[in-house]
């Protein structure tokens, strides 16, 4: 028997830095309508933490109820899951980071989930910036009941038996910018390749990142009318920019000319690369975000891309102050205080 | 048994004096308006009666407001040491312009009232000894500043019942000191104003007269005084407790910040590091979310609420007994339904609790009577709910959480926390696998693993909806009923886990008394007027925890009649025990209940129980 030592081999090929396959960032198989644009979403998640290179077990998926929420049973199977109460995922992603800061939590939610039900909870996350990557599969309609009107459906959108919404759509992206969101991303389930982009994007910030994709509901919400279909996105998508990300884990390589691309340092050291930017367009200008995304909304068109990111604001976890490790799994030595504390209040009290 | 009739009991109560003085057996009530500051002032009066060695117990009667409303706050002296709530009042200290002419009004003849001068109370009634005092001209002699002047003269009462009663004033300096420890200006403002209305009363009144007086006994000594909502929140530090999430709700409130407080003296470290997160959130459903995320992920993990409070946050615990996650949820219940009295108590939350959210679901629900178990039972609760994995309710009340309560100074828990059935990485490496949702022990309760567990098979998903042993998703009849038998086997396994029922006997007693939580103090001072003045022996289930335990039934088979006394209109407890009851012995069944939202007493049972008793003879 040979007793030669082998040098650590590289990472074998069609796996990761870390040694995973992309098998090991699949999960069930989906029971979603064919061709429904939540799936997509699905398939960029895998893709994304596989070349990111994210421990599986350091995972903690996330949602509510909706068929968005269902999604987290089809990626990560080697990470834990929540399937939470409708609206109320931002509570339980809150409680779970409390509990254990190590872990990487990513919650999927939808329009309805988000912007009807759960709109208290939701607020309070972003207003917490409780780490966290939180992604709306955004079709306009609650697709399990069979395809009422969500509070994103766009006024005059119509159903498919051609009933018109006369409510204005609530724009979750403006809304998470005024309430503090430092990561603000929109996407469309048709371009995977953005979406992969700002999905890795989002595991590089710290805080909670918000992204918003245009996800048709090919059952009910992908006719002559809707505002929400393949069709309608793919003509009325703003692209801000070119979006690239470079891992903290890869060099950075300078070939571009001065100007002609904006990059920005991610918390983690990667960067990601804005190319040919709409008119300059600056992400991390505020109130130029909130402007770009009124006009648009205005013009009935919908930006896509990297739409707004801080880099400097401390998470939640950060203000508490916690001790490093997980608060879930600290001793009892370390959680109870000893005899003579109990001591010390008693005779207080005497 | 005697046939004399709830009336002619209220002559037992000048029995007291036997002629001479009445030392040490009294209550005092100051009647005031919110918001002015006399909190303080009654801590003091109620503590150097407590530091004269005489058992005491203080009651704040509130309103749901911040400033301006009537209030009162009752102190009874007692040298045989009940401390339950006493319904006659001997010593009446009236502030209140409002209230001044009905709080006169309900005293029983020969009583003490002193009262601000200015508001004439002496014109109602000529059966009471009066002593009017004019406490803001005096408290003019102190200070200029007139926010300062209407705290001081809630001292100077203080001062006045002092001399009156006879309270070492060396007490009352200490108990002074103590309230305003470390504000040295503040304890020399209120040392002016005690002794301004001491010598105001030496001066002015015979004291004499007066027939209640504090004499120095012994027993008090090495006792504490705290609320059970502090008790409660001592419990759970020593619990080890990692994540609390609340939102602001009267009683209740007062639970999480005194958490906060005490974790912050004992739970920080010096490098500045908590090994805690204590989160405000933006609701009661917010707030049970985070905990039972928490607790998913493995950290003891609370909240704390009332009536309303539950409400809103049964559907989560209802995914919580399902999904079986642990988290503990103290409900410090006040008087409902809807906002209902908000600063009043009540027992009304029991079935609320115990079938807590829709479906078919039922929770362990702990019942602390003292500030003893508010910190035992805040203790236990975690343990409980880590073993069973699933929701687990201590209910307190607001007249357990917000009053001041005596008791031996709290016994340092020795136990290792028992963390329940969580495999690690380690274990995992062995077995090979794990179901998340099979009973391996038979106990009915599974194993879970911790996300972050860093093992392929570690991973499962938690969800709401119908699922198998392996935790995926399913709809099959077969695996539904199999969990949901598994869910009830876990419970009955939590029977003998529980906290156990403390059953006294009194010799030959046909009769028991079973009730729970602040009853109890009621229930134990009633036991022994009816056995001094009836010569009736009963004896006494006090019920700790649901679900109940095996000794139930035997202790109705013993009985000819158990009376469930409560505090609340529906005999919600009462309802309970009917269930778990066999059919033949459900007849056996009384009902006394009380839930005026003002705490029971002991002579409201006394007679009720004697009322009944009457009928059942003819």
């Amino acid at each position: 028997m040979s007793t030669t030592i082998q040098p650590p081999a590289a990472a074998p090929r069609n796996t990761n830095r870390l040694g995973f396959t992309i098998a090991d960032y699949k999960g069930a198989d989906s029971t979603l309508c064919a061709g429904c644009g939540h799936d997509a979403i699905t398939s960029q998640i895998i893709k994304a933490f596989y070349e990111y290179g994210v421990e599986p077990h350091r995972v903690a998926k996330l949602s509510g109820i909706g068929c968005s929420s269902k999604t987290p049973a089809y990626f990560l199977s080697r990470s834990h899951g929540f399937n939470a109460v409708h609206g109320r995922m931002p509570a339980i992603g809150t409680g779970v980071m409390l509990a254990n800061s190590n872990l990487i939590s990513i919650g999927v939610s939808g329009d309805g989930d988000t912007a009807s039900i759960g709109m208290g909870q939701f607020v309070h996350l972003l207003r917490r910036n409780v780490p966290m990557m939180y992604i709306i599969e955004n079709n306009g309609v609650y697709g399990l009941t069979k395809g009422q009107f969500s509070a994103t459906a766009d006024l005059g959108s119509k159903t498919k038996s051609g009933v018109s919404n006369d409510l204005p759509a609530i724009d979750l992206c403006a809304m998470a910018i005024e309430l503090g969101c430092n990561f603000v991303a929109r996407s469309f389930a048709g371009d995977p390749k953005q979406m992969v982009a700002l999905l890795k994007a989002a595991l590089g910030h710290r805080g909670t990142a918000l992204f918003d994709v245009i996800s048709p509901c090919v059952t009910f919400n992908n006719h002559e009318g809707s505002t929400k279909s393949y069709k309608f996105a793919k003509d009325h998508e703003e692209l801000l920019h070119d979006i690239s990300f470079v891992p903290f884990f890869e060099q950075i390589s300078v070939d571009y000319a001065e100007g002609e691309v904006k990059d920005v340092e991610l918390h983690d050291g990667s960067h990601i690369r804005l190319r040919k930017a709409e008119k300059g367009y600056d992400p991390t200008n505020k109130s130029e975000a909130l402007n770009s995304l009124r006009k648009c909304q205005e013009s009935n068109e919908f930006l896509t891309g990297l739409i707004y990111i801080n880099e400097q604001k401390p998470d939640f976890l950060t203000l508490l102050n916690t001790v490093d490790a997980p608060l879930a799994t600290l001793p009892q030595e370390l959680t109870q205080p000893g005899e003579d504390a109990l001591r010390e209040i008693m005779a207080e009290l005497m | 048994m005697s046939n004399q009739s709830p009336q002619t009991l209220v002559a037992e109560e000048d029995q007291r004096s036997n002629g001479g003085p009445i030392i040490n057996d009294f209550s005092i009530q100051v009647a005031t308006v919110n918001g002015s500051g006399s909190q303080s002032s009654n801590t003091v009066l109620m503590r150097s009666i407590f530091q004269m060695g005489i058992p005491v117990s203080g009651k704040n009667l509130f309103p749901s407001n911040i400033a301006g409303l009537p209030t009162w706050f009752t102190i009874r002296a007692n040298k045989d040491g009940w401390i339950a709530r006493r319904k006659e009042i001997d010593f009446l200290i009236a502030m209140n312009a409002e209230t001044g002419r009905e709080d006169v009004m309900n005293l029983d003849p020969n009583r003490v009232v002193v009262y601000e001068e200015t508001l004439k109370l002496n014109q109602y009634r000529k059966d009471l000894t009066f002593f009017p005092v004019p406490f803001a001209k005096l408290a003019t002699e102190i200070t200029p500043d007139s926010r300062l002047r209407k705290l001081l003269a809630n001292m100077i009462y203080v001062g006045v019942v002092g001399e009156l009663l006879e309270i070492d004033p060396a007490e009352m300096e200490h108990a002074l000191t103590k309230q305003f420890k470390g504000k040295a200006k503040a304890v020399a403002l209120n040392k002016t104003a005690l002794d301004i209305g001491r010598k105001f009363a030496k001066e002015n009144f015979d004291k004499t007269v007066v027939p209640y007086k504090t004499q120095r006994m012994n027993a008090t000594k090495g006792k504490i005084i705290i609320d059970g909502n502090a008790a409660a929140a001592l419990g759970c530090m020593f619990a080890g407790i990692t994540v609390a999430t609340w939102y602001p709700i009267t009683p209740s409130s007062s639970l999480c910040e005194t958490l906060a407080d005490y974790m912050k003296d004992y739970r920080i470290g010096e490098d500045g590091k908590a090994s805690f997160a204590i989160v405000q959130a933006e609701d009661e459903l917010a707030a049970i979310g985070m905990a039972i995320g928490a607790g998913w992920a493995g950290a003891r993990s609370m909240t704390s609420t009332a009536g309303p409070g539950i409400s809103l946050m049964q559907e989560f615990i209802g995914l919580a007994y399902y999904a079986e996650i642990p988290v503990v949820i103290f409900d410090i219940t006040r008087v409902g339904p809807s906002t209902g009295l908000p600063t009043r108590t009540q027992q009304s939350d029991i079935l609320s609790l115990v079938y807590c959210s829709h479906g078919d679901t039922k929770h362990i629900v702990l019942l602390p009577a003292s500030v003893e178990e508010c910190f035992s039972m805040g203790y236990d609760a975690f343990d409980l709910s880590e073993r069973f994995q699933t929701p687990v309710f201590v209910m307190s009340d607001l007249d357990l959480g917000m009053n001041n309560w005596m008791s031996d100074p709290f016994k340092y828990p020795t136990k290792k926390f028992d963390r329940g059935k969580v495999l690690s990485a380690e274990e995992l490496k062995k077995l090979g696998s794990f179901q998340r949702y099979a009973d391996i022990d038979g106990d009915g309760i599974p194993y879970r693993t911790l996300p972050g567990t860093d093992h392929p098979a570690a991973s499962y998903f938690t969800r709401g909806s119908g699922h198998n042993e392996k935790a995926a998703y399913s709809e099959r009849p077969d695996d539904y009923k199999r969990n949901m038998d598994r869910l009830n086997r876990k419970y009955d396994t939590a029977r003998t886990h529980v906290p156990q029922p403390e059953i006294t006997n009194a010799r030959g007693a046909k009769i028991g008394f079973l009730a729970f939580g602040t009853t109890h103090w009621a229930i134990i001072e009633s036991l022994d007027q009816l056995q001094r003045e009836f010569n009736l022996p009963i004896d006494y289930y006090r019920l700790r925890a649901l679900p109940f335990t095996n000794d139930l039934v035997e202790f109705f088979e013993k009985h000819d009649r158990v009376y469930v006394i409560e505090q609340n209109r529906d005999g919600q407890m009462e309802m309970l025990v009917k269930l778990e009851l066999p059919a033949e012995l459900t007849t056996k069944l009384r009902s006394i209940r009380h839930y005026s939202g003002i705490p029971i007493d002991a002579r409201f049972v006394t007679d009720e129980l004697v009322a009944a008793e009457k009928g059942e003879k003819n």
